[in-house]
């Protein structure tokens, strides 16, 4: 039999028929992008992740023009005449330097780098493995996911810190061990969502047409299931990287993550322990910094967030109604 | 008597993608003691007035008047509509969950809603409320008055939501597809149960619904809605034997059995509703209208009288007297529009579809 | 079950079905505590070529029935042969090569679509999972179901959204055509659609049938709807076949008194009809199928209800006077022309009741 064969005037409908119009070519992502214009704050944060992340980028940029290395000493110009470390603003050296006469700005812009490496990494393989994990513990159910559901749980209340002090200990520190680390501690966040998700969305009729038209586990898994997940993913996975970047900063500042003199805005603060209020600018850029990076993911993510609910909608349109037609 | 009279009703709701024209200009009148059913398909504005009425339609922009009983309800505050809501109009929805508190008693809700209309004692009001749960036809009422509203059937739930507003004897009861979501049997008895209601108080009722046969067993009057209008109004009779309306005529082709013969082929209507953000010019019907002219593409049709009787006016630009069903009153309307066609007009997807015999309309 | 020679070609047989869902109880150890006996002891005949409505109220089985027959839902006990295969037994992915001779249409036309994906895959999908055509050749293939149900090829990469109800349901049965199934079940296909839209939707599953000499089991609730589309009915209570006889018979002398309680509370467009007609109303509600009542299950609303209702169950048979496929479970079926009792006395007692009770 041949598809082409009906008469199509009987069964057709004509194509030029409208669609519904309001809602054409909108695809969730554009309906997201188009609410978050609208969203001051969201832009701010955007704009300030952009800086940073140019910032990490163009750090061997500053280190080139001001001549110093982020881990340069600078015994002819990095200290005043009685060894003391120079304030910010001093000739050369706009943030200043610390006690070992090295340039704070530079090691701020390689700090970047550390921390949306850690940040952006981490967060990479937490969301890999919480969502195949979590896939699998809501699709399956029974005792794989009350397995899976455990282990999930027993991660989520593990004294994190006392395990990297063990872990380092025994391998000792260095950037893919504490990238490791972070991911390992994160992953049962996004696990816990998805097996959520996964278990509602199993129930759906979508799910049971692709059961009827023969597909198997995985399929339905990843290629039915999975990008309706994408949602609530991004909005956890935006959420999860300020959430690394301090978990680095507190275990490079405990000596566990980032190793001296590799600077990391946590070993950085770590070194300004004890400089008390004379050096105040060993500790504050880093901090300001710190701060800057993860307030601008958290308010992102809680950006993105409202833009992907409908439930907000109410807000968006009064957003809309104030603005001059 | 005229109990409720709508007139030139506009509401509209701004959203993301554009203002949304729910109703655009509805007017419509409800007598004492009568029931008027107002069809049309979803998103043809007829929840919406129902809703606009009681003022249970937050941030939209309403205009118009809605008259009740010489009051008029669009300028009331939520303190006077309340009194109203209730004890001289109540409503019924398809979602009885919506309307029922989860985590009271039913009994203690009906009470309440007596109570709150009444100076009926606590212990009175929960008597009324048992024979009430009795009337509609709860088994066990005095055990299912202490019952949550969870623990109750759909369509059980949607006969406590029938009792309560049933209880205070309303003037005017308003019923959003009151028995959509029920079967059959259970939709027969409710249905009856509000007829035999009407006949014994005198209340009026407004059926909303899509359900031409629901329609056909109980309105007096029919409405019929498009795009946020009122395409067609006549009584019963006439509405479903002399339609003049396409659409109304549209709509009754597409229902099996309507039209008498069982087993032929049924003749939809082409196409979709349209969305309110971008309603049609002219006749909002159009574009999926078989019988469609150069003049329906700009101008809007108002209703007018249809001479031959019950009540009847029409919002169509085809003459007057070309109401009923059949292929030969089809054949006569195709033959006068296709003397008013146009370039514009010969290119829409009802008239392509009808010239090409994807419908008997040809 | 009495089989008869009318059979014809029979292309699904499905014999003593039974599908009963567990109900557990327990935090760690979970353990049996009941049953819902959904479908319980279902015997029925497809034929090659018809299409067999089947109609009842919430509960009565039929979606779970449907779900049985294309064995979505491992049966708990009975026989289905399809086309000459058992597949009483099989597992998932053995029913695979199963699953191009039968296909499902779902009544959900926004659910039943995963919104994330766009309509080219989702119609294409079926051709992907049996590795039937890929690229280009699946895209045209696609194209070309797109164009028989009346949907715009060029609206190949859209997503769901972009589409009506009715247009989503034609997407639908793209999909279900993509395989060219022998059997497809229609799970309530225009119950979620608009009365205009439902009208196109039933015209093209018939034009299909014509077309590609499709077997239909059409479930749905609207007896108006299914008397429109089916060859033949089968009534279901409670988790039973209680009636089943060809559409014009079951229609027109419908022996078992649920049969006549629902054909006569289903409203007919038609005031003339409508208004005249005195309902048979029912009493009660559907009983629980965790605790389905003994006998026959419809004693405990059945105007006709005797003693013996209540302790023997009746068989599904050929009543005296029937054609040989008319069968009617019941012990007492009703005779042409018989009239049922009246609910309509039944509810003015009850309003009268409550106005002389309630305060003016």
């Amino acid at each position: 039999m041949s598809l082409s064969t009906v008469d199509a005037a009987a069964t057709a409908v004509p194509p030029e028929e409208p669609a519904v119009k309001g809602i054409e070519g909108r695809t969730p992502l554009q309906l997201v992008v188009q609410r978050l214009r609208t969203d001051r704050v969201a832009i701010i944060s955007v704009v300030v992740i952009v800086l940073i992340i140019a910032l990490a980028i163009g750090a061997p940029l500053i280190a080139a023009i001001t001549g110093h290395g982020p881990t340069d000493t600078n015994v002819d110009n990095g200290t005043d005449a009685n060894g003391q470390p120079l304030p910010p603003g001093s000739a050369g050296y706009l943030l200043g330097t610390d006690n070992l006469g090295r340039d704070i700005l530079v090691r701020i812009a390689y700090g970047a780098r550390v921390s949306l490496i850690v940040g952006v990494v981490a967060t990479a393989i937490a969301t890999i493995v919480g969502v195949v994990v979590g896939l699998f513990a809501g699709y399956y159910g029974g005792w794989l996911d009350s397995i899976l559901a455990r282990i999930m749980d027993v991660v989520l209340s593990f004294p994190y810190v006392l395990f990297a002090i063990v872990l380092v200990s025994v391998f000792g520190s260095s950037l893919p061990l504490t990238i490791l680390v972070i991911a390992f501690f994160s992953f049962a966040a996004i696990g816990r969502i998805v097996r959520g998700q996964a278990l509602s969305q199993r129930e759906k009729e979508y799910v049971e047409a692709a059961h009827s038209l023969g597909a198997g586990n995985m399929r339905i898994m990843f290629v039915d299931i999975l990008p309706n997940l994408v949602a609530p993913v991004i909005v956890l996975a935006t959420l999860l990287i300020p959430t690394a970047i301090i978990f680095e900063a507190t275990l490079s500042f405990l000596g566990l993550g980032i190793a001296l003199p590799t600077p990391s805005w946590g070993n950085m603060l770590s070194d300004a322990e004890g400089v008390g209020f004379q050096a105040w600018w060993f500790y504050i850029f880093p901090m300001i910094f710190l701060l800057l990076t993860t307030l601008a993911f958290n308010l992102l993510g809680d950006a993105v967030r409202d833009a992907l609910d409908p439930r907000t909608e109410r807000i968006f349109a009064a957003r809309r109604k104030k603005k001059p037609a | 008597m005229t109990l409720l009279a709508v007139d030139n009703l506009t509401v509209s709701f701004p959203t993301a993608d554009g203002t949304v024209q729910a109703v655009r200009g509805l007017s419509f009148s409800v007598e004492a003691g009568k029931t008027l059913g107002v069809v049309g398909e979803s998103g043809s504005g007829k929840s919406v007035s129902a809703l606009t009425m009681l003022g249970l339609n937050p941030g939209a922009d309403i205009t118009g008047s809605a008259v009740f009983n010489g009051k008029e309800l669009l300028t009331m505050n939520q303190q006077q509509l309340r009194q109203i809501r209730g004890a001289d109009i109540a409503m019924i929805f398809q979602d009885p969950l919506s309307s029922l508190h989860p985590h009271f008693r039913v009994g203690w809700q009906i009470a309440e809603a007596i109570r709150a209309h009444t100076s009926v004692n606590k212990r009175d009001a929960k008597t009324q409320a048992v024979e009430l749960l009795r009337l509609v036809n709860i088994p066990q009422p005095e055990r299912r008055v202490e019952a949550y509203p969870h623990e109750m059937s759909g369509g059980m739930r949607q006969r406590v939501m029938i009792a309560m507003a049933l209880a205070l004897k309303p003037k005017l009861l308003i019923a959003d597809e009151p028995t959509t979501a029920l079967d059959a049997t259970v939709q027969a008895q409710l249905m009856e149960l509000l007829v035999q209601m009407q006949n014994e108080v005198g209340m009026a009722m407004i059926i909303i619904t899509h359900d031409l046969g629901v329609i056909a067993s109980v309105a007096d009057e029919v409405l019929v809605m498009y795009a946020g209008r009122a395409s067609e109004r006549a009584d019963a009779r006439t509405t479903f034997f002399s339609p003049h309306h396409p659409y109304t005529r549209g709509l009754l082709g597409s229902v099996p059995s309507a039209t008498g013969v069982v087993g032929s082929r049924l003749t939809p209507i082409i196409g979709s509703p349209p969305s309110l953000i971008s309603v049609p010019t002219g006749c909002g019907f159009h574009p999926r209208c078989p019988f469609a002219m150069e003049m329906c593409i700009d101008d809007q049709p108002d209703l007018v009288e249809i001479p031959a009787g019950g009540h009847h006016v029409s919002a169509c630009w085809l003459p007057p007297e070309m109401t009923g069903v059949g292929v030969a009153m089809d054949t006569a309307r195709q033959r006068y529009a296709s003397a008013h066609r146009g370039v514009r007009s010969s290119k829409l997807p009802g008239v392509v579809a009808a010239v090409e015999g994807a419908t008997v309309y040809a | 079950m009495p089989d008869t020679a009318v059979d014809g070609d029979v292309l699904l047989n499905a014999d003593e079905i039974v599908k009963h869902f567990p109900i557990k109880e327990g935090i760690f150890f979970k353990h049996q505590v009941g049953s819902v006996k959904a479908v319980d002891g279902v015997s029925l005949k497809v034929r090659r070529g018809e299409t067999l409505g089947l109609v009842g109220e919430t509960g009565c089985g039929k979606s779970t029935l449907a779900r049985c027959i294309t064995r979505l839902f491992p049966l708990t006990s009975g026989h289905l042969t399809f086309d000459g295969a058992d597949l009483s037994k099989l597992s998932r992915s053995q029913m695979r090569p199963y699953r191009r001779g039968m296909q499902m249409i779902f009544q959900d036309p926004y659910g039943s679509l995963n919104s994330r994906r766009r309509v080219g895959s989702i119609i294409g999908d079926p051709l992907a999972i049996h590795n039937i055509a890929s690229g280009d050749e699946r895209k045209k293939r696609v194209q070309g179901l797109m164009e028989v149900v009346g949907l715009n090829p060029e609206h190949y990469n859209r997503f769901p959204a972009e589409f009506s109800g009715g247009q989503r349901q034609r997407i639908g049965v793209a999909r279900a055509l993509a395989l060219h199934p022998k059997l497809i079940v229609c799970d309530e296909p225009v119950s979620a659609l608009d009365v205009s839209i439902q009208a196109q939707i039933i015209n093209l599953l018939e034009d299909l049938q014509g077309e590609f000499g499709l077997t239909y089991v059409f479930i749905a609730h609207d007896l108006a709807v299914v008397q429109h589309v089916s060859d033949r009915v089968a009534v279901m209570y409670l988790g039973k076949i209680v009636e089943v006889a060809d559409v014009k018979d079951l229609y027109s002398t419908p022996r078992h008194p649920y049969t006549n309680a629902l054909l006569s509370a289903s409203v007919v467009a038609d005031p003339d009809k409508a208004r005249v007609r005195d309902r048979i109303i029912l009493t009660g509600d559907v009983p629980s199928p965790i605790n389905p009542p003994s006998g026959c299950r419809f004693h405990t609303r059945c105007p006709k209800a005797q003693a013996i209702c209540s302790t023997e169950e009746p068989l599904l048979q050929t009543a005296a006077g029937d054609p040989a496929g008319h069968m009617t479970a019941c012990h007492f079926p009703v005779a042409e022309g018989e009239k049922l009792a009246s609910g309509k006395a039944t509810i003015l007692h009850a309003v009268e009741g409550f106005l002389a009770e309630a305060p003016s």
